[in-house]
């Protein structure tokens, strides 16, 4: 009985908080409180997905129409960007956990930069959109879309892809940070939470992508 | 267990109150039991400025016409009562100060799994708070605390400072909700099995499975409403070909569930009192478990019983209505397995016992009035009527405000390490249960003649019915006043409490009053349920045990 005492009020290693019994433990406990926090992302941009699904079902022809003013090339580019940017993270996860700091930094670095060039093909999209007056709801001005309900296809496009957008600058916000940490020399094997619940947030972004680019700009 | 393990620290009589000193070793604590401790102070005051509201509101009604402010005061005036109450003090009030203090207590942990996202989430809620009563400066909020579009896109209110402030609280109760699953799944006691464990913890954890699922659902809606106010982005605009009963669905989506946010963990506290005070095992303690699952499993497939005058199909309304029903079902085993737990106890008749059978008679009048309401052809008569009212209430502060005061009387020696005093708290109770009936149920009866909710003026012949109303209300005020009082007072003066006044089995009980910074001085072994009462004996959770089984015959 008291070995278990013991173990609980032992030595601390140097990233293992008072209240848990290891840092094994720790860990752990963080992947879990990870995943229930993407379960939240999930509920929450499904919100979206429910409601471009009803309008979509209620004004089809309207939607139909709209979507074809989206870009496709530019669409596809920015999905192979997320993907690769995906796989530089998985490997900047894997050098962090074998130790092998400076790789690591690498490939958050060019995680990062994917991430810029997926925000610069965005802001071409947007400024086409902005320039053709391709507008949520009342803001609409364009003339070559006829339907007047076309207007409700942008304003869940501008809000799904500027939801998951917003999610990409947090995501680099995260990468800056951690690229910090690396270089202050706090990850290894022993320790490397933080890069692996980044990952699990990065590809998680990355998913929503690949679900929003089939539906906004190929299926309409 | 009694090995030289036992700190010097806690021996001298250091607890988590004089633990360190000064209000920035408050206001930057990461301790569990100082953050709860906040929380309770943060939301106790938002439910006096709610509790204000309501006076205002009820003094209006003394009189079929104008009697203290204009239709439009009054509007603003229920809008801020029903957003306060709701937002900022039932949702948090037990999960976020009771779940905080007590979760990890009765785990027999140091702490939750992530105290720095716990105080994040204190913060996160004074926010949205802030936000949210700024309104009150400017031009307020006149929707209701529903913010049904489309006039809640229309008003020249400040809806969207309000709205802003249920979205950002609405994240302190993700977190809150992600923490306490973290924490009871991570962090169990040696011997602390899942069937072990205090059916408080259980209903919490029901509770914060409502809170991860449903709540991001409001944050997107709140989000499309204030994207709406601001970019006119047509979707619930039916001007611009957006549907404003899909504001409906999403909006009860998250907000139905959430009702059960605010009672699941009130029926962990009456789980909890119950069998404390009636000096039994409970009974049921599987049955209670999974009923707490149940309400939140059923939670999300009943939010169509808001919207049945709302255009719904009549497929939809049938399938709602039936599914509603349901809901009875799993609150009816709870109801049933508390009062078989008194069935031939010895009932101790302290304050938090008179508070849980107040729960008891007030919550079943409550969840009673919610079947009436479920069934569609009677709804339809008496949506949006006084006996909706009525019926909210008996829920909400018949029973989560009774049974917060239930838990807040039986671990007021914990927190405090005093003890309250008795009689007058008897007295005070006496006072909130009859100010309560005096204030709720004549507008049961006011609903069913017809007179509907949220309105300013009202026919002359429901006058005397009103005036019952608004007297109880000031009995209510009165006892809750009455209670904070000598709350305060012995939190200062109050006779020195035992650790374990009540004799009490769950872990909490077996460590110092108030707890030393750690919570205990050494981790508890677990060998047996909470729930081992007698008569004139009582196991605690970490009573030694010979061979194997519950060691008690």
């Amino acid at each position: 009985m008291s070995d278990v005492h013991t173990a609980v009020a032992g030595e601390h290693t140097r990233h293992h908080a008072h209240h848990f019994e290891s840092a094994e433990a720790e860990f752990d406990a963080c992947k879990q409180g990870m995943w229930i926090f993407l379960v939240t992302e999930v509920l929450m941009i499904g919100g979206l997905f429910v409601g471009y699904t009803l309008f979509r079902g209620m004004n089809h022809d309207a939607f139909h129409e709209a979507h074809k003013m989206l870009n496709v090339k530019l669409g596809a580019t920015n999905t192979v960007v997320l993907i690769t940017s995906s796989v530089t993270m998985l490997l900047g996860v894997t050098s962090a956990q074998r130790g092998q700091r400076s790789k690591s930094m690498k490939y958050l670095i060019m995680t990062f930069l994917l991430a810029c060039c997926f925000l610069v093909v965005k802001y071409f999209e947007y400024s086409a959109k902005f320039h053709h007056g391709l507008l949520p709801g009342g803001n609409f001005t364009n003339e070559e879309l006829t339907n007047p309900r076309s207007s409700l296809f942008f304003s869940f496009y501008f809000l799904m892809t500027g939801v998951h957008a917003f999610h990409v600058v947090v995501g680099m916000g995260l990468m800056a940070w951690l690229m910090k940490r690396t270089a202050n020399k706090d990850f290894g094997p022993d320790y490397y939470t933080p890069v692996e619940l980044v990952g699990f947030y990065w590809h998680f972004v990355d998913l929503v992508w690949i679900y929003l680019f089939p539906l906004l700009y190929l299926v309409g | 267990m009694t090995s030289g393990h036992t700190t010097a620290v806690a021996a001298h009589g250091d607890n988590y109150l004089n633990h360190s000193k000064g209000i920035k070793s408050w206001l930057f604590t990461l301790d569990h039991k100082r953050i709860g401790v906040m929380y309770l102070f943060t939301v106790l005051s938002f439910f006096l400025l709610g509790g204000i509201f309501a006076l205002l509101i009820r003094l209006e009604l003394w009189g079929p016409g104008r009697n203290i402010m204009d239709a439009g005061t009054y509007n603003k005036f229920f809008t801020y009562h029903g957003a306060i109450m709701v937002f900022l003090v039932v949702i948090p009030l037990i999960p976020a100060a009771m779940g905080n203090f007590f979760i990890p207590m009765m785990l027999g942990a140091k702490d939750v799994a992530f105290p720095r996202l716990n105080l994040a989430s204190y913060y996160i809620f004074v926010i949205g708070a802030v936000f949210a009563l700024c309104a009150l400066f400017f031009r307020g909020a006149d929707t209701g605390w529903t913010f049904y579009t489309p006039y809640s896109i229309r008003t020249s209110t400040t809806v969207i400072l309000v709205v802003g402030g249920a979205f950002i609280a609405g994240f302190s109760s993700i977190l809150t909700g992600l923490n306490m699953i973290v924490t009871i799944h991570k962090l169990r006691a040696p011997g602390l099995s899942w069937t072990r464990l205090p059916l408080f913890v259980w209903a919490i954890y029901a509770t914060s499975i409502i809170q991860v699922l449903a709540t991001p659902v409001l944050a997107i809606t709140l989000v499309l409403l204030i994207c709406e106010r601001l970019f006119q982005i047509g979707i619930f605009d039916p001007k611009l070909g957006g549907d404003a009963v899909l504001f409906q669905h999403f909006f009860w989506f998250y907000s139905h569930p959430a009702v059960y946010i605010m009672i699941l963990p009130a029926m962990g506290i009456i789980s909890e009192v119950m069998p404390v005070f009636s000096r039994k095992p409970i009974f049921g303690y599987k049955a209670i478990a999974y009923a707490s699952f149940g309400i939140a499993l059923i939670a999300f497939i009943v939010w169509g019983h808001h919207m049945f005058v709302s255009g719904q199909s009549e497929l939809a309304n049938f399938v709602f209505s039936l599914l509603t029903m349901f809901v009875a079902i799993p609150t009816g085993v709870k109801v049933f397995s508390w009062v078989a737990t008194m069935y031939k106890g010895s009932i101790r008749f302290n304050v938090p016992m008179l508070y849980a059978l107040g729960f008891l008679e007030l919550f079943t009048i409550g969840g009673l009035t919610g079947v009436f309401l479920g069934t569609l052809a009677i709804d339809v008569h008496l949506t949006a009527t006084y006996f909706i009212v009525a019926h909210f209430h008996y829920v909400m502060v018949g029973g989560t405000m009774m049974a917060f005061l239930a838990g807040l009387h039986y671990w007021f020696p914990k927190m405090s390490g005093r003890m309250y005093p008795e009689k007058q708290a008897v007295w005070a109770f006496i006072c909130i249960i009859i100010g309560f009936n005096l204030t709720f149920f004549p507008q049961f009866i006011l609903g069913a003649e017809g007179m509907p909710r949220r309105y300013w003026a009202y026919l002359p012949e429901f006058t005397n019915l009103n005036r019952l109303s608004t007297i109880g209300s000031w009995f209510l005020a009165v006892g809750f006043g009455w209670t904070a009082v000598y709350l305060w007072k012995s939190m200062f003066k109050g006779p020195k409490a035992s650790a374990n006044p009540w004799e009490g089995n769950t872990l909490e009980w077996q460590t110092p009053s108030p707890p030393p910074f750690e919570n205990f001085t050494e981790t508890p072994i677990v060998t047996m349920w909470p729930y081992e009462y007698r008569a004139s004996k009582n196991y605690p959770m970490t009573t030694p045990v010979q061979g194997s089984g519950k060691g008690v015959q």
